[in-house]
């Protein structure tokens, strides 16, 4: 399988028709429609039942389509995750994660759902929010808890919180919980995503954060405006000497594998795994960034 | 010195010798001083009434007024305030635009005073009631080049243009700012006002503004000018001029602008020296933002960017992306202030800007145009005149004269406006004919008119995505549903000229609510 780049994850309110109806002409990787905070207790079902019906109307395309849902220990997180998994959700959010337990439970009332309306068991993907101090000490077995499980992502504001501190410019009191939650989500080989910048008029702010969150080895991060998304996919977008240096060393291995040969060396330096998959990440990047044509990668590959 | 030699030379029989300094009795010699025929030989009237009086406005004649003065605009109701108690009636009014705070017209309407009007738009509560049958006859809706057209030609004849002024000295030299004697009350260019001034029976400035001869530069030049009226006010300065007009933060927009941005550099007519218009609306204005990051990167320059001008399009002209600015009127304060202040920053009129009758229409010569759109038919129709309910709400301006004069007219719109669908299978009205509309750019694809398969090629071939029109049509269908036909009279409110000044579609009056 192919694996899907998650650059950009965008929340957008559950209960605001023309923000979802919007979602999708955005260049984010994925679309995460949020049943829980941004919504009003009032708004609930209001939201659950226009989230199900843009779901089954709106062609998203090739966008991976995520909802976050209410806690399962209440009713109306229950509810939310019926409505979602039958209207063919991608991936359910798990929020407030606190421990394995939470995770499989999730994965269980999702299967009795895929059973009972026929939909394949196991094709509902999860993610798990991490947003306490808590669930970060437990996040390795967090996100080893099931196969569902696509990734983790942190929530910072409730974090701080619990941590009895605040978010500062430079964010010195999320490293622990960001490299904590990213060695346990590389440990299980799943994706990683970074807390929202909420201050949508500071661009150099949010440049700076994703430079630093993108040098630690996280996938990508949680926005809240469409205007974030470019200089996102601009931090992660290859440069063209990385690319030529990708596509090099992909064509290396292609002609050493032509030869039957074992050993392969590009301009007198071995070559080894981890500097061809880093390769191939560049050119999936260099590929959904749109620098890369579709063909020429397949030629390389 | 003898002459005798003039027999001599052959053809010259025609010419007379000088026969010496005021010997003839033609030869006069001036011996007030400037000041003393400021003083004395001025065309300023002691009131309007009086202006009005010996302009010899009578019953049936046709007025005229400009709208570079927006919604700050004092002058026209003044004007008709006077001439409705002077008791004159039936009058043509031919205006280059109306906007909402004309709205006291109605009752101009309604007692008489006023039979016709002409104009680019209408908005507010007068196009309401105009939309709800308040007139006996059509209103004429010209474009920009249209109408200069129409005034050239003799097909509107003006008997009498009110032109607010800015600035004006005593002999009529008439400008919308001055250089030297600024009193606050700005416009910037007079474009629309150009056209009036040249061709009217008569013209009456007025100003609040009388400053020492020689006023220069001028708009209006005192030949074309008769008289002069100093009033104490002829707009609100927040009206006339906003602010810096801002770059816009719906993503939406922003999207569209970028996408657009893309578009231009795909056709292939992006290069040095290419030339460009564009709207004041967001989407549009943004593009030049998109724009301008590419000029830098790929070292292009504009050789002008035409038509109503921003302060983004100062921007980029003082930062030297755009060498001239060829401009018919200002929207903003700061373009309002290039014209005053920059050399390459130039006042041109809306004849020479986009009268099809001109020989040097500026549109002409215009690479690119970004225009926006109510709606947008399957055939490339666009309607900015009339919205979803059928009532009259804005105005051709010079959206027909530059989609026909550039070379890629490319329209930016959303998809969907709440619930309404942007491209629809016929417009409501018909304003700019699909056959100059050259490319459609929406948040959700970008549609190519079909007789310009030249730039659906380079489009593709530079990786952008083209669908086809009605492919727009049927994902806003989907999202919107079909809307309700709107409900008309059969009464006629409205004529859509196009710049030709042939009919291109009726308006009719919106049927009550029952």
């Amino acid at each position: 399988m192919e694996e899907r780049l998650r650059r950009t994850m965008m929340f957008v309110p559950g209960n605001n028709p023309g923000m979802i109806q919007d979602a999708h002409i955005y260049n984010c990787d994925s679309i995460m429609f949020d049943l829980e905070d941004s919504v009003s207790i009032a708004e609930k079902d209001g939201a659950r039942m226009l989230v199900y019906h843009a779901l089954k109307t709106i062609d998203h395309e090739s966008k991976e389509v995520v909802v976050r849902i209410n806690s399962l220990d209440t009713p109306v997180g229950r509810e939310d995750l019926q409505a979602m998994v039958r209207a063919n959700v991608d991936v359910i959010r798990l929020p407030k994660t606190e421990k394995a337990e939470d995770v499989v439970l999730c994965d269980q009332l999702i299967e009795a759902i895929e059973r009972e309306i026929g939909r394949e068991v196991g094709s509902t993907k999860m993610m798990a929010a991490i947003e306490s101090a808590l669930g970060v000490l437990n996040a390795r077995e967090i996100a080893s808890a099931s196969k569902r499980l696509i990734g983790i992502a942190l929530g910072a504001e409730d974090y701080v919180t619990d941590l009895k501190t605040n978010r500062s410019p430079e964010g010195i009191e999320l490293l622990f919980a960001r490299c904590m939650i990213l060695q346990a989500a590389r440990a299980s080989g799943i994706a990683c995503l970074d807390t929202v910048y909420s201050d949508v008029n500071n661009e150099e702010g949010l440049i700076a954060e994703v430079k630093l969150i993108k040098q630690l080895g996280f996938d990508g991060k949680s926005i809240i405006n469409p205007r974030q998304i470019q200089p996102i996919v601009d931090i992660f977008t290859p440069t063209a000497k990385e690319i030529e240096k990708s596509l090099s060393i992909v064509e290396a291995i292609k002609e050493a594998q032509s030869k039957g040969s074992g050993v392969i060396s590009l301009n007198g330096k071995m070559i080894d795994r981890p500097i061809v998959l880093r390769a191939q990440r560049v050119l999936a990047l260099a590929k959904a960034a749109k620098i890369l044509k579709a063909e020429e990668i397949d030629n390389v590959f | 010195m003898s002459f005798k030699s003039l027999e001599n030379i052959p053809h010259l029989d025609m010419l007379e010798p000088f026969k010496g300094v005021f010997c003839d009795e033609y030869a006069v010699k001036e011996l007030k001083t400037c000041h003393e025929r400021e003083m004395s030989d001025n065309k300023i009237v002691g009131s309007l009434e009086e202006a009005i009086r010996l302009c010899g406005l009578k019953d049936g004649m046709t007025i005229s007024f400009h709208h570079h003065f927006r919604n700050g605009d004092f002058v026209v109701n003044q004007v008709m305030n006077t001439i409705a108690g002077m008791g004159i009636k039936n009058l043509t009014l031919a205006a280059s635009s109306l906007i909402d705070i004309h709205k006291p017209l109605i009752e101009h309407i309604k007692n008489g005073v006023v039979r016709r009007i002409e104009t680019s738009g209408l908005r507010g509560e007068l196009a309401e009631a105009i939309s709800h049958g308040l007139m006996d006859v059509p209103v004429v809706f010209r474009s920009h080049g249209g109408r200069a057209a129409a005034i050239e030609t003799g097909l509107v004849k003006i008997d009498v243009a009110f032109l607010g002024a800015p600035s004006c000295d005593p002999f009529g030299n008439a400008n919308g700012y001055s250089r030297d004697n600024d009193k606050g009350v700005i416009c910037g260019s007079m474009g629309y006002a150009k056209s009036d001034a040249q061709y009217a029976e008569k013209v009456i400035i007025l100003t609040d503004n009388i400053v020492p001869f020689p006023n220069v530069p001028f708009g209006i030049p005192e030949s074309d000018v008769d008289y002069i009226v100093e009033t104490e006010t002829i707009g609100d300065p927040n009206g006339i001029m906003s602010g810096a007009t801002r770059f816009t933060k719906n993503p939406k927009e922003l999207l569209i602008a970028s996408l657009a941005s893309e578009v231009i550099q795909a056709t292939g007519l992006f290069r040095n020296g290419f030339s460009i218009q564009m709207g004041s609306g967001g989407a549009s204005l943004a593009t030049v933002r998109f724009l301008r990051e590419k000029m830098l990167k790929e070292k292009i320059k504009a050789s002008f960017a035409l038509g109503g001008i921003t302060g983004q399009m100062v921007a980029l002209h003082e930062e030297g992306l755009i060498k001239k600015i060829l401009d018919v009127q200002s929207f903003d304060l700061e373009a309002a202030n290039s014209l005053k202040n920059n050399r390459f920053h130039q006042q041109i009129s809306a004849s020479y800007y986009a009268s099809p009758n001109n020989d040097g229409s500026a549109v002409n010569q215009l690479d690119f145009v970004v225009l926006s759109a109510l709606e947008v038919d399957v055939d490339f129709n666009v309607n900015v005149l009339t919205g979803s309910d059928g009532v009259i709400r804005g105005a051709i301006g010079g959206h027909s004269d530059t989609a026909a004069g550039a070379s890629v007219s490319i329209i930016t719109c959303p998809l969907t406006r709440g619930r309404l669908a942007t491209i629809v299978d016929r417009v409501n009205t018909i304003v700019t004919p699909g056959k100059t509309i050259d490319i459609v750019v929406t948040d959700q694809g970008v549609a190519v008119n079909p007789l310009r398969e030249d730039l659906r090629l380079a489009l593709v071939s530079s990786g952008i995505e083209v669908c086809s029109i009605e492919h727009l049509r049927d994902k806003a269908r989907k999202l919107c549903g079909e809307s309700a036909p709107i409900r008309y009279t059969d009464k006629v409110v409205g004529i859509s000229t196009y710049r030709d000044n042939s009919v291109i579609d009726l308006i009719y009056q919106v049927e009550e609510d029952v």
